[in-house]
């Protein structure tokens, strides 16, 4: 192999070294936009499956007599979607999503009050001996 | 409010929450834990009002749906009789998964309130979190539905079947999955509506075939859906206070269910292919279909009171039938009465008593029995041994010692309370007529058995006079 031949390969060597960095550097930028996109993204799932846990551990603990009053809280709890509809009733410009969002509130309003309440008297009910 | 100010005020009502849930695990606690949930509501609400943007004409269409929708829910939760609870608890599901699609619905017709883009041009991760939660709170609707009217006896408990059912629901599953595919694609607003109705679809279907005395699971996992439909909302419109309570109800909902598919030794798939009971162990008349077995020994209300009066300890097993009958109060009027004879009471709780899970712990804390007298299977089942009496009312299949020994039972491998062992078992009972599951109880035959035919409110009130003299 001859220097001119070394020198030959070695250019064309350099050539395809930057094709390749210029391909690498369009990836990117197209990765950057959809990192960004998965970020908030995999922030929500991280909290969300915590969450599952934390759930899980705090009613393994609830006492099994107090299994109803359990439903009932989670139902009101639940009912925090109400927090999507008062955005969409608050917020939105176009009427449907208004109404729809008016109406969302009224449906987990009820679900609120009543399962907050629903609760409570079935606590109140439960006593201890002698008391 | 900010939205650094708001962001914070969701995780408090995050955290207060959990504290709600955290306060279940002692009647003494319990009360003070729903009180820190209404307050994590009321200060989500709060802060969400407070939002930068809010206009005075939306808050106040707001205030008017809390009020309307606040009215009729507190009037239903005074009302409520106790025997009805599943029913109200499976109608409120229903409104969980129907704000849901409202929610979903305004979040497509106005992504620029949510920051999810602009109409017609929605993020498609976004559109994927919002047909989740579209079809899941649709699920949750229907589904909550068909439990609401089977367990009312607005519908007949029996589970619908027909031929090809599992057949339709898978292919159903498999074409609301091209929808959201469709739809993720497109972004148009008639797929949003088909996935909307092919979910109410499949929440009917998936429900109906299931039998009413399996409505405590069904009840549980619709609970756990309602919570699955929140945080699939929370995802959609980037709310963190939706996905984490969402997660926690959704996790409350499962664990429900797992225990009362082990109290009844079912699988989850099992009870979900449905075809289980029927609508109720429909009464015979006594010895109906029993003529070739050995004679069961009937006995009066006036022989049981003197048996229990001369008893050191009695055990009480409560059945939804005692429900069924009202006959809670006079049972406890009954075990005041013995407990000044000097007996000691106590009440043994099947998990699957009710028809929703801790529902005969609620029906007797309302005819003022004392929690601490009332067990569950576990604590109690080692104590029939020494019992004097075990007094079973309106219960039948969770007592079968069938469910221990004879393989070929339906409910083979159910954990039951062992009320065999007890000196003394009184089975208060209108016939011999089987139970839910179709199964014959063998206790009716044995020689320590005494039953007692009759009314069970009937039947116990004149126990309770007989204690009287």
């Amino acid at each position: 192999m001859n220097p001119q031949q070394i020198a030959n390969e070695a250019a064309s060597l350099s050539d395809r070294a930057a094709l390749l960095a210029e391909h690498a550097r369009q990836l990117a930028e197209t990765a950057a936009p959809l990192a960004a996109a998965a970020e908030p993204f995999l922030l929500m799932l991280t909290i969300f499956l915590m969450a599952c846990f934390v759930g899980y551990y705090v009613v393994w603990n609830v006492t099994p007599a107090l299994h109803s009053p359990l439903m009932g809280v989670t139902n009101a709890i639940s009912s925090v979607i109400v927090v999507g509809a008062i955005l969409a009733t608050g917020l939105a410009e176009s009427l449907a999503a208004q109404i729809f969002g008016f109406i969302g509130v009224t449906l987990a309003s009820v679900n609120i009050f009543g399962g907050f309440l629903v609760t409570r008297r079935m606590l109140s009910m439960f006593k201890k001996k002698g008391s | 409010m900010g939205q650094t100010l708001s962001t914070l005020a969701y995780l408090v009502a995050s955290v207060l929450f959990i504290m709600a849930l955290r306060g279940l695990s002692n009647p003494e606690t319990s009360r003070q834990g729903n009180l820190y949930g209404m307050i994590g509501m009321g200060i989500a609400i709060i802060a969400t009002l407070l939002r930068p943007g809010m206009g005075a004409g939306g808050i106040v269409l707001v205030l008017a749906g809390l009020a309307i929708g606040g009215t009729i829910g507190t009037l239903l939760a005074q009302r409520i009789q106790m025997t009805s609870l599943p029913q109200l608890v499976a109608a409120f599901h229903s409104l969980v998964g129907m704000a849901a699609v409202f929610v979903a619905a305004a979040a497509f017709y106005s992504p620029e309130s949510f920051g999810i883009g602009y109409a017609g041009n929605i993020k498609a991760a976004s559109l994927v979190e919002m047909s989740l939660g579209l079809a899941i709170g649709a699920i949750t609707f229907s589904g909550s539905v068909i439990a609401f009217a089977k367990l009312d006896g607005r519908m007949s408990g029996a589970p619908i079947i027909f031929k090809g059912q599992h057949m339709l629901n898978a292919a159903l599953g498999a074409l609301l999955l091209v929808l959201v595919i469709a739809f993720v694609a497109t972004g148009s607003p008639i797929l949003f509506w088909l996935i909307a109705l092919l979910s109410f679809a499949l929440g009917f279907l998936l429900i109906i075939p299931i039998g009413g005395a399996d409505m405590p699971v069904v009840v549980s996992m619709l609970n756990s859906y309602s919570g699955w439909a929140a945080a699939g909302i929370g995802f959609t419109i980037g709310n963190l206070l939706l996905i984490v309570t969402g997660a926690l109800v959704g996790a409350s909902g499962a664990i429900l269910s797992y225990i009362m598919c082990k109290g009844m030794n079912r699988s989850i798939i099992n009870v979900l292919l449905g075809g289980f009971g029927s609508d109720s162990g429909a009464a015979a008349g006594p010895g109906a279909g029993n003529a070739d077995r050995a004679p069961v020994k009937a006995g009066s209300p006036e022989d049981a009171a003197y048996i229990m009066k001369n008893a050191q300890k009695i055990i009480i097993v409560p059945g939804y039938g005692m429900a069924v009958a009202q006959a809670q109060q006079v049972v406890r009027e009954m075990a005041d009465l013995l407990k000044k004879e000097g007996a000691e009471i106590s009440y043994a709780i099947h998990p699957v008593a009710g028809r929703m899970p801790g529902h005969m712990n609620v029906l007797l804390a309302e005819a003022n029995v004392p929690y601490d007298e009332v067990h569950e299977l576990e604590e109690i089942n080692a104590e029939f041994a020494d019992a004097d009496v075990a007094y079973v009312i309106g219960a039948n299949d969770v007592t079968n010692p069938a469910a221990k020994t004879d393989k070929s039972s339906a409910i083979y491998g159910m954990p039951i309370l062992d009320v065999e062992r007890a000196k003394t078992v009184f089975f208060v009972k209108r016939g011999m007529a089987s139970g839910y599951a179709g199964v014959e109880n063998e206790l009716f035959f044995r020689p320590n058995t005494m039953m007692l035919f009759g009314d069970a409110k009937k039947v116990t009130q004149q126990i309770v006079q007989s204690l009287q003299k």
